[in-house]
């Protein structure tokens, strides 16, 4: 895995690995949060923004300071500096980018119990991929992720004038559509290697 | 009294399970469930965590302060976690392999931080252990369910055993993600139509009113509500 370029990288984590329709990272906000796509896109630009500072900064912690004695305590350290970084983010926004954090805000606090930025930390540090190709595999993860989401808004506003049966109303049918977006991400499989 | 204590028991087992009727965990409830050994595998490591998590803090629930009660959770169910996670990997290797990166994210899993935050930060340790023991029990159960039916259609086999491979031909589409999707709504619909036979409430959005960061998270109610108008 250490000689993949960056472009297969980035092409795999926005279309054949897919972090929520492959993987199925993130899928409290992508079921959640997708009811409207501006809704959906701050969503998604709040998630890839702590993805990359996130793995910008657990993968140092993890090489330098917790190989190779301390491996055990990855799970445990990168939730916690997760946590931290989210409330930095937070911080810093507020302090100096008001307008960003007025449209990003309210998800932030959201994010740091999200399996998808504690997954693709980890899943870097499994991978063995050196610090740029894990940022840039964060970032993918994070484009991937946006672009899964806004596709399922489209086609949840398209689900909201149909006619939909009495049962699968809900929940049920959000699952089911989500299943053939997911079924047309299958048809990326092998581009890229 | 002793119904009481059953009544903490059995609620997460169907009238709240997590995960049909609360909607929580849905990340491990989608992933893992490619065959039916790996629902039990991942319903137990949960298990294990939901009850110590909700032990450990339904005993400090008077000593942590409400301001850093979120981080207080997380850094004493992340502990539990690395524990399992190194007992799977120790003594079930092919356990740790098949759900993969799901065990550690079980720290992130909505279920254990929810329960420490509605049921283990008010109650005292019994009804707490005893209402982590009825949610994983829920989960376990659900998620064996799910792997039952994706495994059946989708290799043929149940718990590795062969049972329809002879005469029908495997579907592999539902060992996919497309078909995690498919059959988990399926068994929403299911669980909804029973729910509403009996004159329950059904399950319409995600479980957002179960959700730990509800408080934090102060646009998620109202825009929900907004956008179902």
């Amino acid at each position: 895995m250490n000689n993949t370029t960056i472009a297969s990288i980035l092409l795999a984590g926005i279309l054949t690995n897919n972090m929520v329709l492959s993987k199925f990272l993130g899928i409290c906000p992508f079921l959640g949060v997708s009811k409207k796509t501006d809704t959906a896109f701050s969503m998604s630009i709040a998630v890839t923004l702590v993805m990359v500072v996130a793995t910008a900064v657990t993968w140092p912690i993890y090489n330098y300071i917790l190989a190779p004695d301390y491996t055990y305590l990855e799970t445990i350290v990168f939730i916690l500096v997760i946590a931290a970084i989210v409330q930095l983010i937070e911080i810093v926004l507020k302090k100096y980018i008001k307008p960003i954090y007025n449209a990003l805000g309210i998800y932030l606090p959201l994010i740091t119990t999200n399996c998808a930025v504690l997954g693709i930390t980890m899943l870097n540090i499994s991978e063995n991929l050196n610090f740029i190709q894990s940022v840039f595999n964060a970032l993918s993860a994070g484009l991937g992720f946006m672009l899964a989401m806004l596709l399922f808004s489209g086609v949840r506003q398209r689900m909201e004038s149909a006619d939909i049966p009495e049962f699968m109303k809900g929940l049920p049918i959000t699952l089911v559509a989500a299943a053939i977006v997911s079924l047309s991400f299958l048809g990326f499989a092998g581009i890229g290697g | 009294m002793s119904k009481k204590y059953l009544g903490y028991f059995t609620n997460g087992l169907i009238k709240e399970n997590p995960v049909l009727r609360l909607v929580l965990g849905t990340c491990p409830t989608l992933a893992v469930t490619t065959a039916a050994i790996n629902g039990v595998g991942m319903g137990i490591s949960a298990t294990v965590v939901l009850v110590c998590s909700n032990l450990v803090i339904s005993l400090l629930r008077n000593i942590i302060p409400d301001k850093v009660r979120i981080p207080a959770f997380i850094t004493v169910i992340a502990g539990f976690v690395s524990v399992v996670q190194m007992l799977v990997k120790a003594f079930l290797p092919a356990i740790d392999k098949s759900l993969g990166i799901f065990l550690p994210l079980i720290v992130v899993n909505c279920i254990i931080l929810a329960r420490a935050e509605m049921f283990a930060s008010k109650n005292s340790p019994l009804p707490s252990v005893l209402d982590g023991l009825g949610m994983g029990i829920g989960f376990t159960a659900v998620l064996t369910l799910m792997g039952a039916i994706r495994e059946l259609i989708g290799a043929g086999t149940l718990f590795n055993f062969p049972i329809t491979q002879e005469f029908i031909s495997p579907m592999v589409i539902f060992l996919l993600p497309p078909g995690g999707f498919f059959v988990f709504g399926m068994l929403v619909a299911t669980s909804n139509a029973i729910a509403k036979k009996n004159g329950k409430k059904t399950v319409e959005t995600l479980g957002c009113a179960n959700c730990p960061s509800r408080n934090a998270c102060s646009g998620c109610e109202e825009k929900e509500a907004g956008i179902n108008e």
